[in-house]
């Protein structure tokens, strides 16, 4: 009995000790799944990281793990990560689902926030962005703009940010111009330059002038730029670096104040398991701005319609549309609800060829 | 499903840019493997070779000398490996492994201050009528010069290894360390210049991507082309020749995919994005089906520590 009460007594002092070098400093850590220097998904995401650390200065510690694959290794880093004592990790890809559920089992007091996913637990938080908002602007564009009618698209995994991506895009394009044509090639790459660039030389070389990306890497934006009369979006950055041609606009995320926010909530203690979905109207998506490349009209009408999603005037999923198949989805006037956008599984109706399932 | 959008004279062109890294580093560890030294780091010099020739490209302004530096870059590194394997006796396939880890986050230091830079454009050939034949201009007259060095290359590769005396000795080294010591030959000296001609190559393959194929640095931008690159040396039996057809075959079907893909095809997505490895798995299993030919194929000594005892 009496070893057991040792026992214990050094647990709780070592809990104690623990919690008490917890508060002179929180720990946050990320974990992505490019490299940091990919300029588009992971870049976004540590310049997140970057604003918390300067934010906070001395009172917090961040670490990050580059390029880690979604699957068994994220469990492993997930794991390591919550050992050496994090307070909050940020696990930024879909595919890090699972391993940060199973991990956040392990480690109750540890806080968890997966991006772009859709299962919580009391210490997991998802959070995500409605990228869909800028697909709209960026359908429009591309249906304003393409000569040759075929837009082509390098989307990543059939998950359901992509395809809500593709919908989106594809449901304007087809508003401004009823003769525009989706090409997509599905590259199951998050970030795989060479492979990219090679999807979108695919795509010029069957007639698409307007290249959408759902992929990492600037490489698309420089084979749009090799073939000449190829307008492309930055990608989860600016991608400022490919303006005014090819690249004629951009969306861009912005984590800085949602990680801030979330690690001052950890600070304080009021932290708690909540689903962040948030868009244009409060900063977490932003447009990049719209070179001069785009005709003046058109770049009028882009930026109303930012404006209009930002003020919650219009909504890029509003009825009347229907899915693939012919059957209806939304009424006219309706809008789509955040439930069947967050487990899309379907294209809208005029999209052709098949979801990989 | 539109297969009259996918222009077969475009496609060819394309499947040799996609091909051509693959084949100068394939190439280069064939040279390796023949003089009976396993490599495993490929990838590590390839990225390497990447960074060191995009730095240079942009810093010079100069595509060649980018290239050129490359090479140096890739040679450099494969030297490191040859220092452990050679002189200190190290076990090929850890320190393979290690230099392709290595070489990764060496890569990425060394490109901290690239990512996002264009690099200097590298002219297309131009040949005045040739350019504008039909069918054969767009496919054999219109890359850039790496694409034709890559091929010529191969050429030599094969004509030295087959026809001179440098190519017999490298292939005895390989085939018996042994018996090649006791004539007289220097085997960690040839060995070595070997590994250096690998590693020059696998950064030339590099450069390619980072210069031409991609055109910019991204980190971890080979994603995998130096481990193809090895199984197409396998997949050749060691053959030049075979080398090429291998490169181009994996180029092809990469491309190909893509444009099956663009242009709706009903085949599951997935089986496309699988099929080069696929294939490339498939026709090693033919290959080796035959267990005596093929070993008649691998150099003798591939992979064994050579120690001159005498």
């Amino acid at each position: 009995m009496k070893r057991r009460t040792l026992l214990a007594a050094t647990a709780l002092a070592i809990g104690f000790g623990g919690a008490a070098f917890a508060q002179d400093k929180t720990k946050v850590g990320f974990v992505y799944v490019g490299p940091i220097g990919d300029g588009g998904w992971t870049y976004e995401h540590n310049e997140g990281r970057l604003a918390v650390e300067e934010a906070f200065g001395d009172k917090v510690e961040t670490v990050f793990q580059e390029s880690v694959p979604e699957g068994a290794d994220a469990e492993r880093v997930l794991t390591q990560m919550a050992l050496s004592g994090a307070d909050l990790i940020f696990t930024t890809s879909f595919g890090y689902m699972d391993p940060t559920i199973n991990v956040a089992a392990k480690f109750p007091d540890v806080k968890f926030e997966h991006a772009t996913g859709y299962k919580r637990a009391d210490n997991v938080s998802t959070y995500s962005a409605r990228f869909y908002e800028g697909r709209a602007v960026q359908g429009h564009i591309a249906g304003k703009m393409t000569e040759s009618n075929i837009i082509g698209y390098i989307a990543s995994f059939p998950i359901p940010e992509v395809i809500r991506g593709i919908n989106s895009a594809y449901i304007h394009a087809k508003k401004v111009n009823p003769d525009v044509e989706f090409k997509i090639i599905w590259a199951y790459t998050w970030f795989d330059p060479a492979k990219e660039a090679d999807a979108a030389k695919a795509l010029i070389e069957q007639g698409a002038d307007v290249i959408l990306q759902h992929t990492d890497s600037t490489a698309p934006q420089a084979a749009a730029e090799q073939a000449g009369n190829v307008i492309t979006f930055g990608q989860a950055s600016d991608m400022g670096e490919f303006a005014p041609m090819p690249r004629v606009s951009s969306i861009i995320d912005n984590w800085a104040p949602y990680y801030v926010a979330r690690t001052q909530a950890v600070m304080d203690g009021s932290w708690e398991s909540v689903d962040t979905w948030d868009g244009i109207s409060t900063g977490m998506v932003k447009i990049g701005e719209i070179s001069d490349a785009v005709p003046a009209d058109v770049k009028a009408e882009a930026l109303a319609m930012v404006e209009a999603i930002g003020a919650g005037e219009y909504h890029p999923f509003t009825g009347p549309l229907k899915k693939q198949d012919g059957s209806d989805w939304l009424a006219e006037g309706e809008v789509a609800d955040d439930g069947t956008l967050a487990g899309m599984s379907f294209y809208v109706e005029g999209l052709t060829g098949e979801i990989p399932q | 499903m539109d297969l009259s959008s996918i222009n077969p004279v475009f496609l060819i062109a394309s499947l040799m840019v996609a091909a051509t890294p693959i084949l100068l580093a394939a190439i280069g560890e064939m040279v390796v493997e023949k003089a009976g030294v396993l490599n495993l780091g490929v990838e590590g010099m390839m990225i390497t070779g990447a960074v060191c020739g995009f730095i240079i490209a942009v810093e010079t302004g100069s595509p060649a000398l980018g290239f050129v530096c490359a090479a140096l870059g890739g040679a450099v590194l494969s030297l490191l490996f040859g220092v452990l394997t050679q002189y200190l006796m190290s076990n090929q396939v850890a320190t393979g492994l290690g230099l392709t880890l290595f070489g990764l986050g060496l890569s990425a230091l060394m490109g901290q201050g690239y990512v996002g830079i264009k690099a200097p454009p590298v002219p297309r050939l131009d040949l005045p009528v040739l350019s504008d034949l039909p069918v054969v201009g767009p496919i054999l007259f219109s890359h850039d010069a790496m694409v034709y060095l890559s091929v010529a290359l191969v050429a030599a590769v094969w004509a030295v290894l087959k026809y001179s005396r440098a190519g017999l000795i490298l292939r005895a080294v390989g085939e018996n360390h042994d018996a090649a010591h006791a004539l007289g030959y220097k085997v960690i000296r040839i060995r070595l210049l070997a590994i250096m001609f690998g590693g020059a190559c696998a950064g030339l393959g590099g450069a390619y991507l980072s210069l031409i194929r991609v055109p910019q640095w991204t980190e971890g931008m080979t994603a995998g082309a130096g481990w193809i690159a090895l199984a197409i040396v396998v997949f050749a039996s060691w053959k030049a020749g075979r080398v090429l057809l291998g490169a181009y075959l994996f180029g092809g079907i990469t491309v190909l995919q893509l444009n099956l893909q663009a242009a709706g095809v009903a085949i599951p997505v997935e089986y496309l994005s699988m099929s080069p490895y696929l294939i490339t798995i498939l026709v090693l299993v033919i290959m080796s089906a035959d267990r005596s030919r093929a070993a008649l194929n691998a150099p003798g000594s591939l992979g064994r520590v050579f120690h001159a005892t005498s």
